[in-house]
């Protein structure tokens, strides 16, 4: 079994969970900028931020067998802090870059004007940029803020097909699904989502535009949660071809819509014959393929 | 809404050469435009980076602010064009300002990085002590230590105890001594205690 895990911080997770997802068959991830739980208060925190997740975290994860990319943007939550708006305009420098495979993640907090604003100039670079966007739902007012979601959307010159809606349940699946964009589910142990629910769901609206992902970050979650949704995939009655396809090839559809995603060739059976393309084109050492540990 | 239109390699280096603030824009796309064109990354990163016109000062600006803006392919590219930056038939010739950046490199715990800052720049002109401490880290970070630019002739006597006491260090705790330790030892030990430069 080969698992992308679409959305996941992985700043906030220990080296034993990247032995742990590589034994159950995880080989790529992407990494949104977030809230780090503790607000920021200048645009130094945030560039900081930007650079470990395009930096530091990719090579950590190359030294596990997993490639790792990310998706940079200023999240709704802090969007509304003054101090950190200027970081909007540091955005464009990163939007170029190899490893970012969208922006994100974007959306509302708490649905305030100075999140509309972000939100929407957000959209608009992510066209500029031509890359996907990945949006995030509200924990409150959830079916009213995935509405205004996918207005907003609707305004932006954005395709529908290169929107994630991410972070959504049986209440706000519906509309998601009519709009066009890509559904995202965050499957946690006991918010959001749960492996069994997510296979209810799949089984009511088929595996198209369907994206799984742990989310897992510093708060209660699991970062296998992906895989433990392809076993109840399977105990459902589900082939090994529909689970590649939920948990690798959909994924990797839509985030190939970047341009930058410079995967390893991976079997969908987890093996890769080109480990040293891992860190990426011309990262591993001039004539030695073999990248060494970090030491001790 | 205007797209950004990714240039070629060739527009890039043209429209550097004529604005060199464009190249803020086209370095870090540079190697996947390379890579469409079937080129190679760090070899359009070089000469976009040699493209740039102006004084040392004006280039070295330049240098540093795209290593301290780049994510690590593009900094391992920087770090990797210092000496084409400083070679001699340049009228400006970067000299050893970008000393800051190659030390910035060596501080990190990334071995691409690390690797990269000790090229034929670090072995002209970093100063002894941390010439000493970098090779000493590649060894224990197990990077290749054969790559090491500069590597018979700037060893001392003094950069062979430290490497025969990390060896003796690890002999003693029952762990395994890294081969290029002993690759090393054997390329520069001598029994004459004395300095072993070798030009």
């Amino acid at each position: 079994m080969r698992i992308f895990d679409p959305h996941i911080h992985m700043t906030s997770r220990t080296t034993d969970d990247y032995v742990r997802m590589h034994a159950a068959g995880v080989r790529a991830v992407v990494e949104p900028s977030f809230w780090l739980g503790q607000p920021r208060t200048s645009v130094g925190s945030f560039t900081d931020y930007f650079d470990s997740i395009l930096g530091w975290e990719p090579f950590r994860a190359s030294q596990y067998g997993i490639a790792h990319f990310a998706t940079i943007g200023l999240n709704p939550k802090e969007a509304n802090d003054a101090r950190c708006r200027e970081v909007l305009d540091v955005l464009p420098r990163y939007l170029v870059k190899d490893r970012v495979v969208a922006v994100g993640e974007l959306g509302y907090d708490s649905m305030t004007p100075e999140e509309d604003d972000v939100f929407a100039a957000q959209l608009a670079l992510a066209a500029e940029h031509e890359l996907p966007a990945l949006v995030h739902t509200p924990h409150r007012d959830k079916l009213t803020g995935t509405r205004r979601t996918l207005d907003v959307v609707r305004e932006s010159t954005l395709d529908p097909g290169a929107v994630i809606v991410d972070h959504l349940n049986e209440m706000t699946v519906g509309v998601v699904a009519e709009s066009g964009c890509w559904m995202g589910f965050s499957v946690y142990p006991d918010t959001k989502m749960d492996e069994h629910r997510m296979v209810e769901i799949l089984r009511r609206y088929g595996l198209d535009r369907m994206i799984v992902n742990s989310a897992a970050d510093w708060g209660n979650s699991d970062p296998l949660k992906t895989v433990r949704v392809a076993e109840a995939m399977l105990a459902a009655g589900y082939t090994d071809d529909d689970v590649d396809r939920v948990l690798w090839r959909n994924p990797v559809e839509f985030y190939s819509q970047s341009g930058r995603l410079d995967l390893p060739d991976t079997e969908p059976d987890g093996t890769q014959t080109h480990d040293d393309e891992l860190v990426g084109a011309g990262a591993t050492f001039q004539g030695n393929s073999v990248l060494r540990g970090a030491g001790d | 809404m205007s797209r950004m239109t990714t240039a070629t390699t060739a527009d890039a280096l043209a429209q550097v050469a004529s604005d060199p603030a464009t190249i803020e824009r086209h370095f870090p796309a540079a190697a996947r435009v390379a890579g469409r064109e079937g080129g190679d990354g760090d070899a359009a990163r070089e000469a976009l980076l040699l493209a740039v016109p102006g004084q040392a000062a004006y280039v070295v600006d330049v240098v540093r602010r795209l290593y301290e803006h780049g994510d690590p392919a593009e900094r391992r590219a920087v770090l990797l064009a210092l000496p084409a930056l400083d070679a001699p038939e340049r009228s400006n010739a970067i000299g050893d300002a970008a000393l800051p950046i190659v030390r910035d490199a060596l501080r990190t715990n990334d071995t691409r990085l690390v690797a990269a800052a000790l090229g034929p720049y670090a072995a002209t002109y970093l100063d002894d002590d941390a010439w000493r401490q970098a090779v000493l880290k590649v060894i224990f970070m197990g990077i290749p230590v054969e790559q090491v630019a500069g590597l018979a002739a700037r060893s001392d006597a003094e950069l062979a105890r430290m490497v025969r006491d990390f060896a003796d260090e690890r002999q003693a705790a029952g762990r395994v001594v890294p081969a290029d330790a002993l690759t090393f030892l054997a390329l520069v030990d001598t029994p004459d205690p004395s300095p072993i430069r070798a030009d």
